[in-house]
């Protein structure tokens, strides 16, 4: 029995690269107006309730500064990050993957369910038993509430988008918040792709077995 | 151990990626793919809107304090601050190119034409927006006075102003000529347009970003092929910088 499913290792890798992509070219467009706001509009930095840094050329893609093609970039990246997203749902469901891995119980959200698992990872021999209790909070987490914040209020900024679902833009609370949204989804998930490449450059044949599929624990050659 | 050639590695795949970028920013393929998804995106937002969807529209006091000027702010020439001065008794809109009727209107002139009054919110490609109410005559009753023939494709904006030694100049297709929230905008919150938000004229293509809003009109024109047109993009920033024809993102 393999580890991760064909369907998973693909939107993994291709969805890895469109983070990327839209994380740096993301920054680029940041430093155009490093200022954010609630509501509707937004303009003057002295109704800002956060005053970004600049973001260096190294984070950025392009390296330097160019707006044009920063956005050319995100918006191409958008498409497989979004598809992918929508896609990777509909197998995880089919196969499966959700229902087993991703579902909690009342039982894993309470500090204990939480502490074991701390404990359980932190022994070196974690795996046998699936996903425990922390992982599945924050893989759940991030396939039902980061990632598809991305993509929700990324339709939103765009005013050629709107027409179509105005109240998906009041629901967030108008343009200028979307924004403010957008910018702290990507960085939480930032954060999350920083413990989850730590973690597994911990044990790099996490990393091996994502694109080979791996071997469930228990299974003998 | 295992520790620093995983580093240099990270390092060198980090390094071939920037060259890589640098490289692939730059290919034909990318620039094809780019244009192409510009094309899929305006068919996109128009099959899940409608061609005719409508922008939001605010109510007054949804209004922002005011309205940010951004790119030209004014017109560098003694003419235009002699009829800033005066109130632009002078100023002279053309409409012409592929019509059969060429036309000009003063500002009396359009504001004796049906008006339309919108609360609108402006996007900056920047990111910023500004909540204002615009008020001036349709496009669509300017084109159809002048009698646009079959051949045109697109109708483009010329305007007063210099950005970077070149004339300003936007331009949109025909199904955004003919949306009813395109005007050609004279006040802005009931009073005449101010000097940095394009005065005495300035189109609103409500759906799509600031840059397309062409300040300081003077005339509209009806053409088969931007080709010919300044760079040939559409548009002062499609020129200068690259930006989206299609600013609907």
């Amino acid at each position: 029995m393999i580890r991760h499913a064909l369907s998973t290792r693909l939107w993994h890798w291709v969805n890895a690269a469109a983070i990327i992509v839209l994380f740096m070219s993301g920054l680029n467009i940041s430093n155009a107006h490093r200022y954010l706001y609630w509501g509707n509009y937004g303009f003057d930095p002295a109704d800002a309730w956060l005053k970004v840094i600049r973001f260096p050329g190294w984070a950025t893609i392009p390296q330097h500064y160019n707006l044009a093609v920063a956005r050319d970039w995100h918006i191409i990246a958008a498409w497989p990050f979004a598809v992918g997203l929508l896609l990777i749902w509909i197998a995880m469901l089919a196969n499966g993957h959700f229902r087993r891995d991703l579902t909690t119980t009342q039982r894993d959200w309470t500090p204990g369910a939480v502490l074991a698992s701390v404990k359980a990872h932190s022994g070196g021999a974690g795996g046998a038993q699936g996903y425990n209790p922390v992982q599945r909070i924050l893989y759940g987490m991030v396939f039902g509430v980061l990632l598809p914040m991305m993509v929700i209020t990324g339709l939103a900024i765009s005013p050629g988008f709107e027409p179509a679902a105005p109240w998906v833009v009041d629901l967030l609370g108008g343009r200028q918040s979307a924004r403010s949204l957008h910018f702290i989804a990507s960085w939480a998930i930032f954060g999350f792709v920083v413990i989850h490449v730590v973690l597994a450059l911990i044990d790099w044949r996490r990393i091996v077995e994502m694109v080979t599929g791996g071997r469930k624990q228990g299974d003998t050659a | 151990m295992n520790d620093i050639p995983r580093r240099s590695l990270l390092a060198g795949i980090a390094a071939l990626g920037v060259g890589a970028c640098a490289k692939i920013n730059d290919s034909e393929t990318t620039k094809a793919l780019v244009d192409a998804a510009e094309g899929w995106h305006r068919a996109a937002h128009r099959t899940l809107a409608g061609r005719q969807g409508l922008a939001p529209e605010y109510a007054p006091e949804d209004r922002s304090p005011s309205f940010k000027g951004n790119g030209s702010l004014t017109v560098d020439t003694p003419e235009y601050r002699d009829q800033l001065a005066r109130g632009f008794p002078d100023w002279v809109l053309r409409v012409g190119g592929l019509v059969e009727r060429p036309l000009a209107f003063t500002l009396a002139d359009l504001r004796a034409l049906p008006q339309r009054s919108q609360i609108t919110r402006h996007d900056c490609v920047e990111g910023w927006s500004a909540i204002g109410e615009w008020t001036g005559p349709q496009l669509s009753g300017l084109l159809d006075a002048a009698k646009v023939r079959e051949t045109a494709n697109f109708i483009v904006f010329r305007c007063a102003d210099r950005l970077y030694g070149r004339d300003y100049y936007e331009s949109i297709d025909m199904v955004e000529a003919f949306h009813p929230q395109t005007i050609i905008a004279h006040a802005l919150n009931g009073e005449p347009i101010p000097e940095k938000n394009g005065a005495p004229l300035r189109m609103r293509i409500e759906r799509q970003l600031g840059y397309k809003h062409a300040k300081y009109l003077t005339a509209i024109e009806a053409v088969a092929s931007l080709d010919d047109i300044g760079s040939g993009k559409g548009g002062f920033w499609e020129d200068l910088a690259g930006y989206q024809w299609y600013a609907g993102i």
